[in-house]
């Protein structure tokens, strides 16, 4: 089949269809040599001057390529979620540029992380942060930086004209230096929300360990949310202190928060009552719903410690164990 | 040597660990408290561990063993004033110590010791086994 096929092809190159393959050829003849020969010494030109209008362009026409971004982003639907302002856009992008201009001035344009850029990341940082502050997506937020490229690169092409190698060579130093601007808006972008995220796991994390005393000897520690090795380590320090501070003799761990037991749930539980037991106290875990109790079952789980549906009656089990009684001040009446 | 001291108070026996414990010292003390246990023919051991601040594996099962010991003469031991940390420590370690009973203090071990002791056999106070 392919032999075929190539024999095919060979007959129709040699006879019938030669002009398009002459004109192919030709294209080739005359691509070939040029590439080898012009791309060095070109590339050897543009490191030496690297004369790229960049600078000059941000300078002069900065006001329309604000004008023209402004109105790009817009039509993209850069207020389409309504978390932006019309303002506050215009002024970010403005800062951006004005940024952009005086680094661009420098005329160094490859390392984005030297101190002449210092002001142009402050400006991306600064979009990046209230961005992430405000949950908008990565690429909502680096469209910010590449939306430039569109106007930029109209600009160029006017300013430039007809040379297309020079264009060429333009396009990709401005490309080169938004693609690293859009990267590092990202990266930044990325890093704030992982701030965001670690601070909230913290406020939790403090929000969640509340170590109550419920009576004289009667400790009571109410877990609200996921079981995990940090957050098992939090509560059993904060009970085992309490346990120590109070003299408390039963506490009560109520689970009634917690959405779903799984062995690792399980196995932070019992440790957390070995710990209180060493120590000298005793644990009741209240607060199993009818589907904890089957999970628990089917999982062939043991918790190895006394349980109870609910706090109510895991309080009653404490008192009792304290040789209390709750006492009716009046009698009870009689049930209908 | 520092030697731990083993006191008397009526039928039981009282140890208070307040210096750093060693392998050898846990060894001796191990040799003493069986020795004092059929001498006084005592019937309770309390060890109070609320100086102790460090722990490992070995003083974990020296604590077991003591109490097994003293499980063999019918005596019953209650380690008292475990620190949080320790308790931590000791349950990460693997070693819940489920043949040991344990107080808050140097009173309440004393009242389970009592007791145990009335009611042998019976509830032995706390139900784990």
């Amino acid at each position: 089949m392919v032999s075929v096929r190539q024999a095919e092809r060979n007959e129709l190159r040699s006879g019938v269809l030669l002009p398009p393959a002459s004109a192919e050829g030709s294209c080739v003849t005359a691509q070939s040599p040029s590439i080898p020969t012009e791309k060095q010494p070109r590339g050897k030109a543009m490191a030496k001057s690297r004369a790229t209008i960049l600078p000059e362009l941000l300078q002069e026409d900065e006001r329309t390529l604000l004008a023209d971004w402004l109105a790009l982003q817009k039509t993209a639907g850069a207020l389409s979620s309504g978390q932006i302002s019309d303002a506050e856009l215009a002024e970010n992008s403005r800062r951006f540029l004005a940024a952009l201009r005086g680094a661009a001035a420098t005329g160094q344009f490859i390392d984005i992380t030297a101190p002449t850029w210092a002001e142009t990341r402050a400006a991306l940082e600064e979009v990046s942060r209230s961005r992430a502050a405000r949950g908008l997506t990565p690429s909502e937020t680096a469209t910010f930086v590449f939306s430039l490229k569109e106007p930029l690169f109209d600009l160029l092409r006017q300013k430039v004209g007809k040379d297309a190698d020079r264009l060429a060579d333009e396009i990709w130093t401005a490309t080169m230096l938004l693609d690293k601007l859009g990267l590092f808006t990202a990266e930044v972008f990325q890093k704030n929300r992982e701030e965001i995220i670690a601070r909230q796991q913290r406020e939790l994390l403090e929000l969640s360990t509340p170590v109550v005393r419920l009576w004289e000897g009667v400790l009571a520690l109410p877990l609200i949310g996921t079981l995990d090795s940090e957050r098992t380590q939090t509560v059993m320090e904060s009970l085992l202190e309490e346990i120590v501070n109070s003299g408390a003799e039963i506490a009560i761990i109520d689970i009634t928060g917690v959405p779903t037991v799984d062995t690792l749930v399980a196995q932070h539980l019992i440790k957390t009552v070995a710990a209180a037991r060493l120590m000298g106290a005793d644990c009741i875990i209240s607060g199993i719903r009818p589907q904890i109790a089957q999970t628990i079952v089917h999982l062939g789980l043991e918790l190895g410690v006394v349980s109870k549906a609910t706090m109510a009656d895991a309080f009653a089990l404490a008192l009792r164990r304290l040789g209390k009684t709750v006492v009716d001040r009046v009698p009870a009446r009689p049930e209908s | 040597m520092a030697e731990i001291p083993v006191l008397k108070i009526g039928d039981c026996l009282l140890v208070s660990i307040q210096v750093d414990m060693h392998d050898r010292l846990a060894m001796q003390l191990q040799d003493d408290l069986t020795n004092r246990i059929v001498g006084d023919r005592a019937r309770g051991v309390m060890i109070d561990i609320s100086a102790l601040e460090i722990v490992d594996s070995f003083i974990g099962r020296m604590l077991n063993n003591i109490a097994a010991m003293s499980r063999v003469l019918d005596a019953v031991t209650v380690v008292v004033g475990m620190r949080p940390a320790v308790a931590i420590t000791l349950v990460e370690l693997g070693l819940s110590l489920t043949g040991v009973r344990t107080a808050l203090n140097v009173d309440k071990g004393l009242a389970l010791i009592r007791e145990a002791i009335d009611d042998p056999g019976g509830a032995l106070g706390r139900g784990e086994g």
